[in-house]
């Protein structure tokens, strides 16, 4: 089972060690993270998704509850929560029409190209991880030099 | 005023009449205004042995013990005494010295990154900056270690934050955002808790650690007899419940008592009460929670569902939940029946192990030297244990008559921790008898400490059960690798006597049943530590026992 963790914590130093430092020792897994500042600076929010059995979910919340420096752990619906990741991909050019069919497939998915040069094309698509996978794999047969990933951020919808 | 005077004087205010601690060059400002202070310093050997003895003094005190270590290799050295308290929720702070702020992260003389080493191992640290920081974490640092599920905190303090002046506010109150140790146990819950064990047929409690840092010994008693339940404890709660009383069957267990352990698997509904129901309790979680009901009443909501399903959970502190049981049980109007098929049950059990448990021949077995501590021993005498077979064999043989007045390293499984414990017990209550049973092994790690307790004048009692052997690693060397036996001879080295004679403390040794006694008695008589050395049969095994990763349902027996 797939989990979206939003977690409100103090910001200040050590604490992202302290919350990955909880999952590595208590053999859980992070997926993604992403840490980042709020509307009030005093907290950060990060973004965390894991996989796991429900008992093992709700241990991870409850882990993180107990920490002193988090101050709410949400463990959020994904149908009532908008959630996307950036990422870059470093595409290889290898023929003239691999350009155009790259360019193509880009703006099927609403990604914006950069840097276009004449041996690779560098392609950010924001969306959500399934829809990154499909996009990775329609680019793959023209061989993907480099991926860098941001990890989940997510909010919940407003009423929901 | 300086950092290090906020310090002692925030101390003083905590209330804080003592601190165990070894100096050394991080740790001098602090140290220097320690000399001008009203607190008393108590020197260790080995900073182990100070975590051990704050550790030993807040279990006995109820109260954070406070140990004081250099930076780097001290800081390092108490790394064992922080996860042996915070495995046991025992309430302490330790307050490291650190290299200046300056040279943090540039490999300096004695620095070691000691918040991030113990990060897993304590519940909070503290690092403060700046010199005006330290009242508020001090402060905040008794607050998180005394309260909720109590633990180990570390505050870490630059030399320069020790030295440089600031205008210091003490606050009288701290709050911290996101920290809630308390919560209201819920009522509509406790119902269905006392609706479950009313309808069970054959309802157990099981106590652990919890009752015993809650002091909520007369409420698990109240509770037993208005229902009718017997008791069983995990290793930790032994002693949250009177081990004379009738209706005790002693702790469960890898070395549970085979009537508890027995009785244990029969049981259809439990009354679980601050366990975490470790391993070294439950043998297998699957099996242990099959055909049985879990009631579960924790502080921590994070212990709920980890290794049992729970049917029902009440959290909050576990007093303060079983006195709302209490109240609505007085409400109902509970019919006593004589004819209570599952207690009749429990006392022919009981009575079949008490009469028909084999034990070891030979005067000085385990379980005869262990009574005889208990017969000459007041009740109200605080006992310790070092880990390994004598534990065991105190958990089996040792009954515990008073509540709360039996401390082990259950959690963290500590061997050396006994000792020093014991001195700090003495520290916290020096109008009470305490005793260190220990073991050869165990002893070894931390027996320099015979030097605090002979100069500090705080006797205490080693009753040293020795086999010249690592004897529960022995013993499954013996059960489980045929008799490859590595690693476990001590080869009758030291002369126990003579070493603590040399610390300038009494030695006895007793090779009968009736020298131990007198040797006893010698030693709640002595204005100094005794070590009392008891031979035993090295060949001696450790049993009922439940072998690792087996249900309790299948104990091995003495043949």
């Amino acid at each position: 089972m797939w989990a979206i963790l939003s977690i409100l914590v103090e910001n200040k130093p050590g604490v992202l060690f302290k919350v990955t430092n909880m999952f590595r020792s208590r053999n859980f897994n992070i997926d993604s993270i992403s840490v980042g500042i709020t509307e009030n600076p005093e907290y950060s929010r990060m973004t965390i998704t894991t996989y796991g059995d429900e008992k093992q979910i709700q241990q991870i919340v409850k882990q993180l509850d107990k920490m002193i420096d988090t101050i709410e752990v949400k463990r959020l619906d994904e149908h009532k929560t908008v959630y996307r990741e950036l990422v870059l991909f470093k595409i290889k050019v290898s023929k003239a029409a691999d350009s155009m069919e790259i360019n193509k497939l880009a703006n099927a998915y609403g990604a914006k190209v950069h840097d276009a040069k004449k041996e690779s094309i560098m392609v950010e698509l924001t969306a959500t991880p399934d829809q990154i996978s499909a996009f990775e794999e329609l680019i793959r047969p023209f061989g993907i030099l480099e991926i860098a990933r941001t990890g989940i951020a997510a909010l919940q919808r407003t009423g929901a | 005023m300086s950092g290090a005077r906020a310090l002692m004087k925030a101390l003083e205010k905590e209330g804080v009449k003592e601190v165990f601690g070894l100096p050394g060059g991080a740790n001098l400002p602090m140290y220097d205004e320690l000399y001008k202070s009203n607190i008393r310093h108590i020197l260790v050997r080995h900073e182990q042995s100070a975590a051990h003895m704050a550790d030993g003094f807040g279990r006995v005190s109820r109260k954070a013990g406070v140990c004081f270590a250099t930076s780097g290799p001290g800081a390092t050295n108490i790394v064992t005494g922080l996860a042996t308290a915070q495995a046991d929720s025992s309430p302490m702070i330790a307050v490291t010295g650190q290299v200046p702020v300056k040279m943090i992260g540039r490999d300096a003389f004695q620095e070691s990154d000691i918040i991030g080493i113990s990060n897993p191992v304590v519940k909070y640290a503290f690092q403060p900056r700046e010199a005006g920081e330290i009242p508020e974490v001090v402060k905040k640092g008794f607050y998180i270690a005394e309260t909720g599920r109590p633990g180990a905190v570390l505050i870490d303090v630059p030399k320069d934050v020790q030295q440089n002046e600031a205008e210091m506010v003490f606050p009288d109150e701290v709050r911290i955002r996101g920290y809630h140790p308390w919560t209201d146990p819920d009522i509509v819950e406790t119902e269905r808790a006392i609706e479950m064990l009313l309808s069970a047929h054959k309802p157990i409690i099981l106590a652990g650690g919890g009752v015993i840092i809650s002091g909520a010994f007369s409420e698990l008693q109240s509770i037993a007899e208005m229902l009718m339940i017997p008791v069983v404890t995990t290793f930790k709660g032994k002693g949250a419940f009177p081990e004379n009383h009738a209706l005790s069957l002693g702790p469960i267990g890898m070395h549970g008592h085979a009537e508890a352990n027995k009785l244990m698997t029969e049981a259809d509904c439990v009354l679980a009460i601050g366990t975490r129901f470790s391993d070294r309790s439950v043998g297998t979680f699957e099996e242990f929670e099959k055909n049985l009901k879990i009631i579960h009443m924790d502080v921590d909501p994070a212990e709920i569902g980890k290794n049992q399903t729970t049917h029902v959970a009440v959290v909050g502190d576990v007093k303060a939940s079983l006195r709302i049981m209490i109240k609505l049980l007085m409400k109902r109007a509970l019919k006593k029946s004589d004819d209570n098929v599952w207690i009749k049950h429990v006392n022919e059990v009981r009575d079949y192990w008490r009469q028909n448990l084999k034990i070891h021949p030979g005067e000085l077995s385990a379980a005869r030297i262990l009574r005889k501590l208990r017969e000459v021993l007041p009740k109200e005498a605080i006992v310790t244990t070092e880990v390994g077979q004598h534990q065991m064999w105190a958990s089996l043989f040792f009954d515990v008559i008073h509540p709360g007045t039996f401390f082990s390293s259950t959690g963290l499984g500590t061997m050396g921790w006994g000792f020093p414990a014991a001195i700090g017990a003495k520290t916290a209550r020096p109008d009470l008898a305490v005793v260190d049973i220990a073991g050869d092994g165990s002893f070894n790690m931390t027996e320099n400490s015979l030097a605090t307790s002979v100069l500090e004048n705080l006797p205490v009692i080693v009753f040293l059960v020795n086999n010249y052997s690592l004897g529960m690693v022995a013993q499954w060397q013996r059960t489980f690798y045929e008799r490859r036996m590595i690693g476990v001879d001590q080869k009758n080295c030291p002369d126990y006597v003579k070493l603590a004679e040399s610390y300038g403390a009494q030695g006895i040794r007793a090779q009968s049943l009736d020298e131990l006694g007198k040797a006893i008695k010698a030693g709640l008589k002595s204005d100094v530590a005794t070590v009392i050395d008891i031979p035993i049969d090295p060949e001696e095994d450790v049993l009922p026992f439940v072998a690792p990763g087996t249900p309790l349902k299948d104990m091995i027996l003495p043949s």
